[in-house]
């Protein structure tokens, strides 16, 4: 060994706040933030709000958790923290899918139709379009993995022109209609849906959960963890196939939404203080409960839903970020 | 012992690995050289199975490396790469860690705990434990990946390029490393090397490719001479024996031949 002839000293470990402490810390904060949206401005008038507002805080919790996942799970994979499902075309899709469906038998019809069955038209279309992308790519063709990001991000693009050139032919009572459905809402969720939701979304992070080291294992790149025993082309599949159900499901339930992984999935990392998947996903998954009930909050209480929840998440998320980036906490 | 037998590896019509049979021996440095596009780091990575063969196979002391199950396959050989940038924030003895995966998947027990703490030690990484990886020099990263594939307590370790971008002390340093691990542990290396005179230095033996194929695969007092230099890189070189070693210069040939081919 090449090295100066100091006496090697046996570091201790630098003091830390544990990952679960702060977990906990962050737990608590969601529990917070849910109690006020439950209580604020009740007027007494328990039977009523809540089960209607518990109806709303248990879809957020769903699509919140679907989101953190899918995105924490598809940034491990492509080695990348800058991408998101959503750039695989995702909402581009799911918007596609409803403007075909009022261009072809009008907003009064779409309106009437029965929402489990748009629910389930809806997962069905982005769950097979996206599991044909990638079978097609991935194990067919044998492509590396960022190809297949690419051509999502294309096809996402190619969507969206589509999306456009079809809304430009309706007529604008239509369009209305289609406006509504392109940003993510919570006031109106069916409630069997949400228990649909909640039973997919509890599968799929038991899934996780039971491979949350081999996740960690995959933070190492394709080639280290190749040569520490895991599956890799198997994994991933399995990771792309998690993510599509999920983003699907979200999506399906309360519209385009995947905007904030990002934002949750940075704030888990920077904040939890370890990169194991058993820290982040929870992190991640309590901090998109904070956003989402917390900007339901202010968009009913403050401008009385004159506002959309992505404006408020993406502003208050936003300023956040920043402010933890400034702080060089990255 | 590693068997490369009959393997094939084609990328559109041009083989780059092509027809390849060698036997590596158990023990001691083994360094693939030659110019660029010879295939030698095609033939490393069908190796430590990154890439699939076309055709043939390899087996290493008798286990095919496509069809053993990966966990297996990883108690057995290690791979180390250059490029190790990853984006998440680890510590020195997270790393060294998950070199133990193959054996506890994650849930390290006082056993792994031991081969951690030795294979910190081993590379006088103590003091650096609870580091993270991104606070340390390149020296330091690279002292603590190998520190990992201690870890990982394999018989064999493959190496791709692992000087590149590493200056004169941080390459000998490397190169010593290995030499230690290979003498104290024995252990079997096999490394992708560009610069003859490190493989003339270190090795064991030398493997030898041009276009796909291999030329020669003898020790180092063999392929580091003019006639064999000559037929590898096309390159005149001058070798002289100094401290008992083979060490060709050639910063100043002039007799260089036209290129038989372009890659």
């Amino acid at each position: 060994m090449l090295r100066s002839a100091s006496v090697p000293v046996e570091s201790t470990k630098p003091f830390s706040l544990h990952p679960i402490a702060r977990l906990l810390i962050i737990g608590l904060l969601a529990l917070a933030v849910v109690t006020i949206f439950m209580t604020i401005n009740s007027r007494g008038n328990w039977d009523f709000v809540l089960p209607f507002r518990g109806r709303k805080v248990l879809a957020i919790i769903v699509v919140g958790t679907a989101i953190a996942i899918s995105t924490v799970i598809f940034q491990t994979i492509t080695a990348n923290r800058i991408l998101t499902p959503s750039i695989m075309g995702f909402d581009a899709l799911f918007m596609l899918v409803q403007t075909i469906a009022v261009f072809s038998m009008g907003g009064a019809a779409l309106a009437q139709t029965d929402p489990k069955i748009r629910f389930v038209v809806n997962v069905l279309v982005m769950t097979v379009f996206s599991g044909a992308l990638y079978w097609w790519l991935f194990i067919k063709a044998n492509r590396p993995l960022h190809l297949l990001v690419l051509i999502g991000i294309i096809f996402g693009t190619l969507f969206r022109s589509f999306t456009n050139l079809l809304q430009r032919m309706i007529d604008p009572t239509d369009f209305a209609v289609l406006q509504d459905t392109s940003f993510a809402s919570f006031n109106s969720v069916d409630r069997t849906l949400v228990g649909i939701g909640a039973t997919i979304v509890g599968v799929i992070l038991l899934m996780v959960a039971l491979r949350n080291r081999i996740l960690d294992a995959m933070l190492l790149g394709r080639a280290t963890s190749i040569s520490i025993g895991v599956d890799y082309q198997r994994e991933v599949m399995i990771v792309l196939a998690m993510t599509t159900i999920l983003v699907s499901v979200s999506t399906a339930l309360v519209g385009p939404i995947t905007f904030f992984g990002l934002l949750v999935a940075h704030l888990a990392y920077h904040t939890v203080g370890s990169s194991g998947h058993r820290y982040t996903i929870p992190a991640a998954a309590l901090y998109s409960i904070i956003f989402l009930v917390g900007g339901q909050l202010i968009l009913e209480h403050v401008f009385n839903f004159n506002s959309s929840l992505s404006i408020m998440v993406e502003f208050a998320g936003g300023l956040l970020f920043i402010i933890l980036l400034l702080r060089g906490n990255a | 012992m590693i068997e490369i037998t009959n393997v094939t590896k084609r990328y559109g019509t041009t083989a780059v690995v092509d027809d390849v049979t060698a036997t590596i021996r158990k023990g001691g440095i083994t360094s693939l050289i030659g110019p660029n596009g010879a295939g030698k780091s095609t033939l490393l990575g069908m190796m430590s199975r990154l890439l699939k063969t076309d055709a043939g196979t390899i087996t290493v002391d008798g286990l095919d490396v496509t069809s053993t199950s990966g966990d297996v396959m990883a108690r057995k050989l290690a791979i180390l790469r250059q490029q190790n940038y990853f984006e998440a924030r680890l510590t020195v003895e997270d790393l060294v860690t998950f070199g133990r995966f193959p054996y506890c998947k994650g849930r390290p027990t006082v056993e792994d705990k031991k081969h951690i703490d030795r294979a910190i030690e081993y590379l006088e990484l103590s003091d650096l434990r609870y580091r993270f990886l991104h606070e340390l020099s390149g020296g330091q990263q690279q002292r603590a990946f190998v520190s990992m594939v201690l870890a990982q307590d394999t018989d064999y370790l493959l190496l791709d390029e692992p000087l590149n971008n590493l200056d004169m002390r941080h390459s000998i340093a490397m190169m010593q490393q290995l030499r230690h691990i290979v003498n104290d542990l024995n252990k079997t290396v096999v490394i992708v090397l560009h610069d003859i005179n490190f493989a003339s230095w270190y090795s064991d033996e030398i493997l030898a490719m041009r276009d796909g194929r291999i030329v020669y695969h003898a020790g180092p007092e063999v392929v580091i001479t003019p006639k064999a230099l000559m037929d590898l890189y096309d390159v005149e070189v001058t070798v002289e024996t100094i401290q008992g070693k083979s060490v060709g210069v050639y910063y100043g040939a002039m007799n260089i031949a036209t290129p038989r081919h372009h890659d």
